[in-house]
């Protein structure tokens, strides 16, 4: 019981408290960019969470039996990046000869993710925050699935917004920034939610 | 060691490690790509227009590739250009492609069409169409609120005068307009024709008259007049047959109202 509630926990905090899109403000080069139809950005959302997992799940013992140990904290950002790149290759390359039909739907989208900061910051945040291997995989699902959640949002945002008229000014970019903002202030609501639910 | 000789083997370490392994999963895991439909996807213009009849560019070139005997002349906005290079990439005898250009069959812009009620819904014709038939009194025509320039993929179409223009220039004939339109308005011609006539309403001719005074009445003048006999009255309303036509443009000039309209359709292909 303790272990689900933990596990509630830290998927409510970072999918509606600590959204990486909406809160900390990482990932928002797909954001912007892919958010333009539902059914891209739910597939960029989707292809987000299975990065993120696997990142974390190759990242989190490299920190802890590698670079820890030898005093070589300080190379984590470098080596995160290297490992992360290399592995979404890797895994477009298994994907691409053993599963055909997933890489269909997820290929357009992985080579986009291979440096985006979101998944390099939900790697890093999961050591900063102390989390042991179990944890820090709840968490990069919470995360993937607050940005699969902020990418279908911003989606129907957007759509409503491809119909209206705003001021020759405001046409595109900055109307889509100010949309953003505003989905990012409804969700700074859920602040605090999570104390109330769950105490501290 | 020094500690900055010992990060940059690491980090050298670790990359020549995953290098290594991509190199291998590459050799090992590559998939053969069908280099002919590589080849002939190179050759079709990325437009994903649909207007094959495949799912865009790539389903096109894979149909070519696998399926022997698809014909490689369905490409439209490529036109002949295309179904030449396919046809060398195949090597099979090259088809002569029948260029299109879309034409909105209807006169009744703000002018000429009198209007029912006021629509103030969303700005898309199907919605529109479905409140008593859109704004204007002629249920045939075009609605104006350019459903077809949005799914124009070469921006070729815009509303002037509340109905819409094609711009035959940016116009490659894929054909997207004509299915969009709820009213089904806009017609495919082969670009060689010079004479079109602009109304689609089937209704008699009084009734024609009571609601756009640019449509299509069957007076029948058209019909007299035409030196090739090409021209008849379907269901009311005037229909050139283009295998007699020579473009002489009598009709054009006879016709009361002015629906029959002459002008170069040239595509975007001629130029």
């Amino acid at each position: 019981m303790e272990t689900f509630k933990l596990m509630l926990k830290i998927i409510m905090t970072s999918v509606l408290v600590n959204n990486y899109v909406l809160s900390k403000f990482l990932g928002i080069c797909p954001f912007l960019g892919v958010s333009k139809k539902l059914d891209q950005a739910s597939g960029m959302g989707v292809a987000v969470i299975f990065v993120m997992l696997l990142a974390t799940a190759v990242t989190w013992p490299i920190q802890t039996y590698l670079l820890d140990p030898n005093g070589m904290g300080y190379l984590q950002t470098i080596v995160f990046i290297l490992v992360i790149a290399a592995l979404v290759q890797f895994v477009e390359i298994v994907l691409k000869k053993y599963i055909p039909s997933l890489h269909s739907s997820l290929g357009v989208y992985l080579p986009l993710i291979t440096t985006n900061c979101a998944v390099l910051g939900v790697t890093i945040n999961n050591i900063t925050d102390g989390y042991n291997f179990f944890e820090s995989m709840v968490s990069s699902l919470g995360c993937g699935l607050g940005f699969l959640l902020a990418m279908v949002i911003f989606a129907g945002v957007r759509e409503r917004m491809e119909e209206s008229e705003p001021p020759k000014a405001f046409r595109g970019i900055p109307i889509t920034l100010a949309a953003a903002s505003i989905v990012s202030l409804a969700f700074y609501g859920f602040g605090g939610i999570v104390t109330s639910l769950f105490g501290e | 060691m020094s500690p900055i000789l010992l990060a940059i083997i690491v980090v050298t370490l670790i990359g020549l490690l995953c290098g290594a392994v991509l190199a291998v999963a590459s050799h090992f895991m590559s998939v053969p790509l069908n280099e002919t439909e590589v080849k002939v996807r190179e050759c079709l213009p990325g437009a994903n227009c649909g207007a094959c009849g495949f799912t865009g560019c790539d389903g096109y070139a894979h149909a070519l590739a696998e399926t022997p005997g698809t014909k490689t002349n369905l490409c439209v906005p490529g036109a002949d250009a295309v179904a030449k290079k396919i046809a060398d990439v195949l090597g099979v005898e090259s088809e002569d492609v029948i260029e299109q250009v879309a034409f909105v069959r209807c006169s009744g812009d703000c002018f000429n069409q009198k209007r029912r009620h006021e629509y103030e819904g969303i700005e898309s014709c199907r919605a529109a169409q479905m409140l008593y038939g859109g704004e204007g009194m002629c249920s045939f025509g075009c609605l104006g609120f350019g459903d077809c320039a949005k799914a124009c993929p070469q921006d070729a179409i815009c509303i002037e005068n509340s109905i819409a223009h094609v711009d035959t220039r940016k116009c490659i004939g894929c054909g997207l307009c004509a299915k969009t339109c709820p009213n089904h308005v806009i017609e495919l011609f082969p670009d060689i024709r010079r004479v079109v006539v602009a109304c689609s309403n089937h209704e008699k001719g009084a009734a024609v008259r009571q609601k756009c005074s640019g449509g299509c009445i069957a007076c029948g003048l058209c019909v007299r007049n035409c030196e090739q006999g090409a021209i008849s009255l379907v269901n009311n309303l005037a229909s050139i047959d283009y295998d007699k036509c020579v473009s002489c443009g009598v009709c054009e000039s006879k016709c009361p109202v002015h629906a029959i309209k002459l002008a170069d359709f040239s595509g975007s292909h001629r130029f």
